[in-house]
C-alpha cells in the first residue's frame, strides 16, 4: 500500500467518534414482529382489510381508505367468483367452461388496466395501482347481481324471471358506476370527468350484458 | 503462502466484486434509459389532450361531409375520441355475437370481438397511410387513424340499431345513407389533400370500399354463422338457405321490438 506510508496520526489529537450506527425508527421492528405473529393473524388482518373496503363499495362516501392502502385480493376473488358463476352459460355446454371464464377474467382486467391507463393520460393524480383496486373492488355490486339471477333462473325462466333480472342487474350497474366513479373522478380536472367516466361505464356495461344474457344450461 | 494471505485475495476478491458492482451500474442505467424512453407514457398524452365538448363536436361533424376539396381540411389529431369509439364497437360486437349465440370454437368471443375492431382500425388505417405516401397526400399517421376512428362512429349507430332491430331491409336504408355519410365525409378530407386524379380515385376508392364493405362484414359475419350451424344441425330436410335472422334470445327480442315501437308512437 504505497499511498498510505506517508499517513501518520501524531500523538497528541485523539481519535474520537461514533462507532455505533444508530438503528433506523421501528422498522426492524415491525418486520420481526409481523414475521413473528401467528399466520391466523396475519390472515385475520388481511381479510378485515378486505372486508372494510368491501363495506367502502357498498357505502360510497368520499374517504380515502380504498386508495391509501390498495390491494388486490378483493378484485381477485370477486373477478374469480363471477368467472366461476357465468360458465357453462352457452348453447353447447360440452366443450365450452374453458373460454368463458378466459374471456371473463382477460374482460376485467384487460378492461381495468386500460381504464388506468386512461385516466393516467388525461391527467389523472391516482397511481396504476389505486385505480386497478378500486376499479375491481366495484365488481363487487355486479357479482351479487349474478348470485340474484343465478337465484332467479334456479325458479324458472319466463318473463317475470326476465324483467326482474333486468332490474337488479341495471341497478347494480348503476351503483357500480357510480361507486367506482366517486372514487375515480376525484383524481381529475373538473371539467374533463365525463372523459374518464365514460370508458368505466362501458366497462361495467359490458359485464353487466354478460351477466343478463347468461342462460344456465 | 499460496494467495492464502489474506490481503492478496481480499484485493483481489475486492476488484473482482467492484468489476461486477460497476457493470451492474452501467447495465442498470442503460436499461433504465431505455425503458424511459420507450415505455413512457408521456410519448402519449398530448393526444389525449381533449375536452368533451370537442368530442362531442367531432363525433357530430364526422357524419357531414364537408364540400370544401381545393384546401386541406383540417383533422385533429387526437386519439381518445377514435380509442373510445373502438371499445364501443367491440361492446356492440359483442352484444351481437351473444343475441346471436354465435358460437366461435378456436378462440374466445371477446378475442375475436378485439381483434376484428382494432385489426381494423390499426391495419387499414396503416394500410391507408401507405397508400396516401404512394399518392403524396398529405396525411400524417396520426390523423389517419383519429379520421378512420372517427369514420366508425357511423358502423356504431348502425350496427346498434341493427342488432337489436332485425328487419334487413332496415339494415340496408342504414349502410347505405349512415355508412355513406361517414364514408363520404373520409372521402371529402382524403381528397382535399391529394393532388391529382388517378391518386385522389385510388386513395378514394380504396377508403370507401374497405369501410362499406367492413360495415355488411360486421352485419353478416355473425348471423351466417348461426345460420350455417343450424343448417347442419337440422339436417337436410331444411329449405335453402334463408336470409332470416335466426336464434334470438325471444323475450328479450320482443321487449326491444316494443320498446322500440313505443319511442316510435311517442315520436
Amino acid at each position: 500500500f504505497p499511498g498510505l506510508a506517508d499517513v501518520s496520526i501524531s500523538q497528541d489529537i485523539p481519535v474520537e467518534g461514533e462507532i455505533t450506527v444508530p438503528v433506523g425508527s421501528h422498522s426492524p421492528d415491525e418486520d420481526y414482529s409481523t414475521l413473528d405473529e401467528p399466520v391466523r393473524d396475519t390472515i385475520m388482518r388481511d381479510l378485515k382489510a378486505v372486508g372494510k373496503k368491501f363495506v367502502h363499495v357498498m357505502y360510497p362516501r368520499k374517504s380515502s381508505a380504498l386508495l391509501r392502502d390498495w390491494d388486490l385480493w378483493g378484485p381477485l376473488v370477486l373477478c374469480v367468483s363471477l368467472a366461476l358463476m357465468l360458465q357453462g352459460g352457452s348453447a353447447d355446454s360440452k366443450d365450452d367452461g374453458g373460454p368463458q371464464f378466459a374471456e371473463v377474467f382477460v374482460i376485467i382486467w384487460f378492461g381495468a388496466v386500460v381504464i388506468t391507463l386512461n385516466s393516467k393520460l388525461l391527467g389523472g393524480t391516482i397511481s396504476f395501482f389505486q385505480s386497478l383496486c378500486v376499479l375491481g373492488y366495484c365488481v363487487l355490486p355486479l357479482t351479487v347481481a349474478m348470485l340474484v339471477c343465478r337465484l332467479v333462473l334456479l325458479a324458472g325462466a319466463g318473463t317475470v324471471s326476465f324483467i326482474v333480472r333486468l332490474i337488479v342487474v341495471v341497478a347494480m350497474f348503476g351503483w357500480s358506476t357510480l361507486a367506482s366513479t366517486a372514487f375515480l373522478a376525484d383524481s381529475q380536472p373538473p371539467n374533463r370527468k365525463a372523459l374518464v367516466v365514460y370508458p368505466i361505464f362501458l366497462f361495467y356495461f359490458v359485464i353487466s350484458w354478460m351477466i343478463l344474457t347468461f342462460t344456465p344450461q | 503462502e499460496d494467495g492464502e494471505f489474506l490481503g492478496m485475495k481480499g484485493l483481489r476478491g475486492q476488484l473482482g466484486r467492484q468489476v461486477a458492482d460497476q457493470m451492474w451500474q452501467v447495465g442498470k442505467r442503460q436499461a433504465s434509459k431505455a425503458f424511459s424512453l420507450y415505455a413512457n407514457i408521456d410519448i402519449l398524452r398530448p393526444y389525449f389532450d381533449v375536452e368533451p365538448v370537442q368530442v362531442r363536436a367531432r363525433l357530430l361533424e364526422s357524419m357531414i361531409p364537408v364540400k370544401m376539396i381545393n384546401f386541406p381540411q383540417k383533422i385533429a389529431g387526437e386519439l381518445y375520441g377514435p380509442l373510445m369509439l373502438v371499445f364501443t364497437l367491440v361492446a356492440i360486437l359483442l352484444h351481437g355475437m351473444k343475441t346471436s349465440d354465435t358460437i366461435i370454437r378456436e378462440g374466445t368471443l371477446m378475442g375475436t370481438a378485439i381483434g376484428t375492431c382494432f385489426g381494423y382500425w390499426l391495419g387499414v388505417s396503416s394500410f391507408m397511410y401507405f397508400l396516401a405516401y404512394l399518392c403524396n397526400a398529405q396525411i400524417t399517421m396520426v390523423q389517419m387513424l383519429s379520421l378512420l376512428g372517427y369514420g366508425l362512429f357511423g358502423h356504431c349507430i348502425t350496427l346498434f340499431v341493427t342488432y337489436n332491430i332485425h328487419f334487413h331491409s332496415l339494415f340496408y336504408i342504414f349502410w347505405l345513407v349512415v355508412g355513406g355519410l361517414s364514408t363520404l365525409r373520409m372521402v371529402a378530407v382524403l381528397v382535399s389533400r391529394t393532388v391529382g386524379h388517378t391518386q385522389r380515385l385510388i386513395l378514394c376508392g380504396t377508403i370507401a370500399a374497405l369501410h362499406m364493405l367492413f360495415l355488411l362484414y360486421l352485419h353478416f359475419a355473425y348471423h351466417k354463422v348461426v345460420e350455417g350451424i343450424l343448417d347442419t344441425l337440422e339436417g337436410p330436410n331444411m329449405p335453402p338457405f334463408q336470409r332470416v335472422a335466426r336464434d334470438v334470445p325471444v323475450v328479450s327480442n320482443a321487449v326491444l321490438n316494443t320498446t322500440a315501437k313505443a319511442v316510435a308512437l311517442t315520436l
